[in-house]
């Protein structure tokens, strides 16, 4: 008998945070600019312990101005991602819940394709239109997730089949209504929408932006990680839960609010990156064991590690042209969850 | 209700079970109805059931299919608020229990629902020990003691680095009651539990209970349809029919041939055992009684 320690779970983020950080550097080094690995990872070393401000003058500006966002800016989503999916899983306790099976990612280009149809004809401030179309997916995403709930609850509460039946209806009927935006729109704006439906974390993103994301991620993480040993107990069902002194209500309420806010924000500044919250769950499952007080941050390191390495991906395996980085983790991750679901059969 | 009677209530209420220490569950006049929605008229009720459970003592609520045992037990649970009546355990209505609270004084052992991922008996045990850990509730050493010693109590201590789907029934069934006994509970609650196991494990499993009853002072109630098995095991039967609360008493006294007869719709002989417990044989429909 060798129960879980806080120890333990520090020890195991430090290893992930580490093949973070390689991965990372390994990430910054890819691009039209060579750029040395060693010297890189020494400059970043010593920017995250303080020793130094700067990165090495010569190619500073790429890394600080270019590289580095887009990578912090995979990491976050990521994670979000990831941490939305494994608290989905836990709460309809299906193993193959994620935020897109959810069809958030669809209701969040809905809202962001009316928000790039709208934009024109107010006579926004400029500070509001840079947050414009994110807001915009943020809320389709969040309308989505909360009419899905509604969908899914029986006599108040959750069935999971439901639930997400409901999840695979609202994607279909919301992808019906993207194609028929995008045949009303211009031909110019048409590229902007492409993007969001594969992914995309290219685009340069209003600093306030960032912010909320990192804030958000870092709110919605504590909440759910505080709930993580009663999801251990939803797990094996809400009855015994309840019997074994979990608030199943609030729980199920504070997780599904919390996850739904990780899933909004990561979909209103990438756009549709499928199968991390589904994949990476499901792959530090095998490593770590189902331990949500494990589990959870495991999957974060885990999201983070998975969307870095794809967005490396599709920005150079076609270069100097880049493909969608959701488009990437589909190619990468439809199988392997093929795969999964079969091993898991047999 | 307003608060101030509530809490005039609750005074009374421990009062009276201060007056009488020897009673740690006390249900009183219990009545529930159930309807699918608001509006409709409730296709179940519960007409106004009470017994009570002493320290060490077995109730079983016994009856057939859709007679309202089950609901009983999610009323005793607190997982049910009572239509009508009160449900005192130690003097604290159970309904009004935060979970938590209820859940360090009162355990549950139902037929498991599937695991959606596999863990070990001695993770699944440890779920017991919920209740009493604070925020994150990484387990402490006290907490491995509790649960290996309620393994060891119900002789399932070799189970432990087992897997949960790897076990048979029987063992599956101590395991669960395991879980129950590292809540630490002073009211053990029992749902069907030897439903699935074969006669040897189903008298083992009671044996089990009946003994950790006596050293622990649990007050035990278990609902079940084994007619044979709660007359054995159990002090007190309640008999339940159509949401009706019968009778209860002593195995002896509310086994009659015709009550039986009447609610269990069959023929059957009732003989007393030696040990002074009675024993329910079931007839064939032609069968003449001797």
């Amino acid at each position: 008998m060798q129960p879980l320690t806080l120890g333990k779970v520090a020890v195991r983020c430090g290893i992930l945070a580490a093949i973070l950080f390689v991965v990372v550097v390994i990430a910054l080094k890819f691009g039209a600019v060579p750029v040395s690995l060693y010297g890189l990872a020494k400059d970043l070393i010593g920017v995250l312990i303080g020793r130094s401000s700067e990165i090495s003058s010569e190619y500073g500006m790429i890394i600080r101005e270019i590289r580095l966002p887009r990578i912090a800016l995979g990491i976050f989503v990521g994670a979000s991602l990831s941490v939305a999916g494994t608290s989905f899983q836990a709460l309809l306790r299906n193993p193959l819940a994620d935020p897109y099976v959810l069809g958030v990612s669809y209701g969040a280009a809905v809202g962001a394709i009316l928000a790039i149809i709208v934009e024109p004809h107010l006579a926004l401030r400029p500070e509001i239109a840079v947050v414009f179309t994110p807001l915009g997916g943020f809320i389709g995403a969040t309308l989505t997730i909360a009419g899905v709930y509604l969908l899914g609850r029986q006599r108040g509460e959750i069935d999971s089949k439901t639930l997400l039946l409901s999840g695979v209806i609202a994607g279909s009927f919301f992808g019906a209504i993207i194609l028929l935006l995008i045949t009303m729109l211009p031909s110019s704006s048409t590229r902007g929408i492409a993007y969001w439906l594969m992914g995309d974390l290219s685009t340069p993103m209003a600093p306030i932006l960032g912010w909320v994301l990192r804030t958000g991620f870092f709110a919605g993480f504590a909440l759910i990680y505080l709930t993580a040993s009663d999801l251990n107990l939803l797990l094996a069902g809400e009855k015994e839960a309840m019997h074994l002194g979990v608030d199943v209500r609030k729980v199920q309420f504070v997780v599904y609010l919390a996850a739904s806010v990780l899933t909004g924000l990561a979909v209103s500044v990438s756009g549709s990156i499928g199968y991390v919250g589904l994949i990476v769950p499901h792959v530090m499952r095998m490593i770590f064991g189902s331990d949500y007080r494990m589990l959870l941050p495991a999957a974060a390191f885990g999201g983070a590690i998975a969307v870095v390495i794809a967005d490396t991906i599709a920005r150079t395996i076609a270069a100097p042209s880049e493909l969608g980085v959701g488009a990437v983790t589909a190619i990468v991750g439809a199988p392997l969850f093929i795969y999964l679901l079969r091993r898991r059969l047999a | 209700m307003s608060s101030g009677k509530n809490s005039v209530m609750e005074r009374t209420a421990q009062d009276a079970s201060r007056m009488n220490a020897d009673v740690r569950l006390s249900v009183e006049q219990v009545s529930y109805a159930y309807s699918p929605n608001p509006s409709q008229a409730p296709i179940f009720t519960l007409e106004a059931t009470s017994f009570q459970v002493k320290p060490g003592e077995i109730v079983a609520i016994l009856g057939p299919n859709a007679s309202g045992k089950s609901t009983v037990l999610k009323l005793v649970a607190g997982a049910l608020q009572p239509l009508s009546g009160r449900i005192l355990l130690n003097g604290f209505e159970t309904h009004s229990m935060d979970p938590r609270t209820r859940a360090q004084r009162i355990a549950m052992v139902q037929q498991e629902s599937q695991l959606l991922f596999p863990a070990r008996v001695w993770e699944f045990v440890l779920q017991g020990r919920h209740p009493h850990g604070k925020s994150l509730r990484f387990e402490t050493e006290n907490d491995v003691q509790i649960a290996k010693n309620a393994l060891g109590q119900v002789g399932a201590h070799h189970l432990m680095d087992r897997w949960m789907d790897q076990i048979s029934g029987g063992e599956k069934q101590r395991v669960i009651l395991a879980r129950a006994l590292a809540q630490q509970p002073v009211l053990l609650l029992l749902d069907e539990p030897t439903l699935h196991l074969d006669i040897g494990a189903q008298v083992d499993f009671l044996h089990t209970l009946r003994k950790l009853t006596a050293t622990n002072k649990y007050a035990v109630v278990i609902v079940t349809h084994e007619l044979n098995l709660a007359g054995e095991y159990a002090d007190q039967v309640a008999l339940m029919q159509k949401g009706k609360c019968l009778r209860v008493g002593t195995p002896a006294s509310v086994y009659q041939r015709d009550l039986l007869e009447q609610v269990f719709q069959t023929q059957l002989t009732v003989e007393s055992r030696v040990n002074g417990r009675p024993r329910v044989n079931v007839l064939e429909r032609n069968e003449e009684p001797k």
